[in-house]
């Protein structure tokens, strides 16, 4: 695990023309809703492309704390901590 | 035994101890043999359900082609049950499916059309709702239609319940959705405290990247309220577990059961904390389809490359 006092941030291939085509980027720990906030400092209308005007997660983002998805944990509320590897994935289906 | 059809053999498949997955004394952890249907996977009992269902409510007569989007494992269970029923079956399947999934198809007299693996199976349902719209054909969908969770509620579910009715917790694959909200619905009813866990699987970036976010996609018959978690799994991880299930315990099973397993270690140990007991993992199907990966036998980095370049759920 990390030890430099951040939170790893996965960016899927579909955000990274929003992050600079940063891949991972290092956050501040904090609630996801507060990582989302940071990245959308950063990269000025992010929050937008991956949430509604509700403030919810779009339906089709899926973002994981340590692999498992947020919205069966504490959702926005979730903490990541240091050395958590946090992971925004769009949602597919299979079959 | 004597059975009159092979369609009298889906279902009612075995469920057996993996003692050495388990990572908890107090937990006893099991595995229910999907691949021991007549295909070779859960699918069959869907494919039945779904070709039942369409000729129960008329809108599925032999003047028509059954069309169904799949990565596979549907595809080939549908074309068995339209083979003895007189239909004719064209399956729409992303093209990076493995080879043999194409040859068992084929084998089972399909046709296949064949939607850009980049966009992974949402892209084959896309197109195969277009295609759809062509009256000669009669699509069951099974991200839509109710009879594959009905398959599961009435069939799965219940054969757990009968073989454990203390279950503690349920770990399956989320595709359809078909499996988890079925089987958890019918284990929820049972006890509200039976713990209900998805795994999903973590593609390669090719599958991701190519795509917008307007191509996401949730199975409308998939119902989040059933699930107590889901945790995704990276091909690698699903290689380990996957190996280790036929090295430790003889079973030879698909890549998704790695990613069941690894998922199940992790409900069991909590469950592990929380006074033990057992834990059901679904087993979709065998191995064979997914051999020319060389999951077992090449070195795990090599493995994984292979494997992400094959749609394996
Ligand atoms: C190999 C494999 N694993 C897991 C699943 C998930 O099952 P379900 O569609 O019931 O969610 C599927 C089918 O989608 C599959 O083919």
């Amino acid at each position: 695990m990390a030890s430099d006092g951040s939170v790893k941030v996965k960016i899927p291939t579909v955000f990274r023309r929003f992050t600079g085509n940063e891949a991972e980027i290092d956050l501040a720990p904090g609630t996801i809703g507060q990582l989302i906030d940071q990245l959308d400092e950063r990269y000025p209308g992010f929050k937008g492309q991956i949430m509604n005007d509700e403030g919810e997660l779009h339906r089709f983002v899926n973002v994981y704390v340590n692999d498992e998805d947020a919205r069966y944990l504490e959702k926005l509320e979730t903490q990541a901590n240091e050395g958590d590897r946090v992971a925004l994935l769009p949602s597919v289906a299979g079959g | 035994m004597k059975y009159k059809s092979i369609l009298d053999l889906i279902g009612h498949t075995p469920l057996v101890e993996v003692r050495s997955l388990s990572p908890a004394d107090n937990v006893r952890m099991w595995v229910k043999l999907e691949g021991q249907n007549p295909t070779g996977s859960v699918k069959d009992r869907i494919a039945l359900a779904l070709i039942e269902d369409g000729e129960a409510t008329g809108a599925l007569t032999k003047d028509k082609t059954i069309l169904e989007p799949t990565s596979g494992n549907t595809g080939i269970a549908i074309a068995m049950v339209a083979k003895l029923k007189g239909y004719r079956f064209t399956a729409v399947m992303p093209d990076n499916a493995s080879h043999e999934r194409v040859s068992l198809l084929h084998a089972y007299g399909a046709d296949i059309i064949y939607s850009p693996g980049a966009e992974g199976t949402n892209g084959s349902v896309a197109m195969a709702t277009e295609l759809a719209k062509d009256k000669g054909y009669y699509m069951p969908f099974q991200y839509g239609n109710e009879a594959n969770v009905r398959a599961h509620y009435e069939g799965t579910g219940p054969e757990i319940l009968e073989d454990l009715p203390d279950v503690k917790a349920f770990v399956a694959g989320l595709g359809t959705g078909g499996t988890l909200t079925g089987v958890g619905r019918r284990l929820k009813e049972h006890d509200p405290n039976i713990k209900v866990f998805a795994a999903e699987p973590e593609l390669g970036e090719l599958v991701y990247g190519l795509r917008s976010l307007e191509d996401g996609y949730i199975p409308p018959i998939f119902d989040p309220t059933v699930l107590d978690g889901k945790v995704k799994v990276k091909a690698r991880e699903s290689i380990v577990w996957t190996k280790a299930l036929m090295q430790k315990e003889g079973i030879f099973a698909g890549i998704s059961a790695g990613a069941t397993i690894w998922v199940a270690q992790r409900v069991a140990e909590r469950l592990a904390k929380d006074g033990g007991g057992d834990v059901v993992c679904l087993l979709p199907d065998g191995g064979w389809k997914y051999l020319s990966t060389e999951a077992w036998t090449q070195e795990l980095d090599v493995a994984e490359e292979q494997v992400e370049d094959v749609l394996w759920w």
